[in-house]
């Protein structure tokens, strides 16, 4: 599959220091290799700190949740991710060949009767941690933007 | 008794203090092992006075906490006890925004944690 049959959001017009473009197969191991790249990118542009650390959770939920739940494993699927760099933003979009979910109806994992369930909190990591994040409308597509903290706040 | 490869294990005053050999836990392998191993920890090994130290762990995925909140069911039918202690802040941040500081008995400091296992 080539990226141009992907639809995500359009991306921001910052120019970037640093972008990858990639699809990628239903691979667990192939997309944590890809996080490695663009960890390394964010830092080598002077990302430090609780960013960092932001933005990997969040990178790490919506690879994992294209995967394993969008495609499901299956290995003849892709996904597209597409992250740029630039000092004071970083943004990312992840695409499923997936169904999609219903995005806007899901349980709050931080209800009292959802707290001792093991799974259900990576969307909402994603909301809590990027500066801005929304699926599309299928819900097979989540783009996030991450706005730098002032050196002050980080550490 | 199971064999342990993620994790290092040492008693002290009859808790099970257990640390993390991974400074990352993200990969879905390791994870997957891990949580293996916490598991046979109640289940093979039959301890339940149990401390997770955090201390040089950098970062883990919600995919690990998934597998400390498993654990902490298992402690909690086996009757026993689990406490946390030395979480990085960033981590501890990530524990209160999911709102699981709740489920948990997070400590700042080992000595803290084993002193309240005492009360």
């Amino acid at each position: 599959m080539s990226p141009s049959q992907y639809q995500g959001y359009p991306m921001s017009s910052v120019e970037p220091i640093w972008s990858i473009d990639r699809v990628l197969p239903s691979d667990l191991d192939k997309g944590h290799a890809v996080i490695e790249e663009l960890m390394a990118a964010l830092e080598s542009a002077g990302w430090e700190g609780r960013d960092v650390f932001h933005i990997q959770m969040a990178i790490e939920e919506a690879v994992v949740n294209a995967i394993e739940h969008g495609n499901k494993r299956d290995p003849s699927k892709d996904f597209h991710i597409v992250f740029k760099v630039a000092r004071e933003l970083a943004e990312l979009t992840v695409t499923d060949q997936g169904e999609g979910f219903d995005h806007r109806h899901l349980k709050d994992p931080t209800e009292d009767d959802h707290l001792d369930q093991p799974r259900g909190r990576g969307v909402m990591l994603i909301r809590e941690l990027m500066s801005e994040a929304c699926y599309n409308e299928k819900g097979n597509s989540v783009w996030m933007l991450k706005r730098r903290s002032p050196a002050e706040e980080e550490g | 008794m199971a064999t342990y490869r993620r994790i290092t294990l040492t008693e002290n005053g009859g808790v099970t203090v257990v640390r993390f050999i991974d400074k990352k836990i993200v990969d879905s392998g390791t994870i997957e092992q891990l949580g293996d191993e916490l598991k046979a920890l109640v289940e093979t090994d039959k301890r339940n006075m149990i401390l997770l130290n955090f201390e040089g762990v950098e970062f883990m995925s919600s995919a690990a906490l998934n597998k400390l909140i498993s654990l902490n069911s298992k402690v909690k039918g086996a009757a026993g006890r689990l406490k946390l202690c030395t979480l990085r802040s960033e981590i501890l941040e990530v524990f209160k925004l999911t709102r699981l500081d709740r489920v948990f008995d997070i400590r700042k400091t080992e000595e803290d944690a084993l002193a309240a296992f005492k009360l």
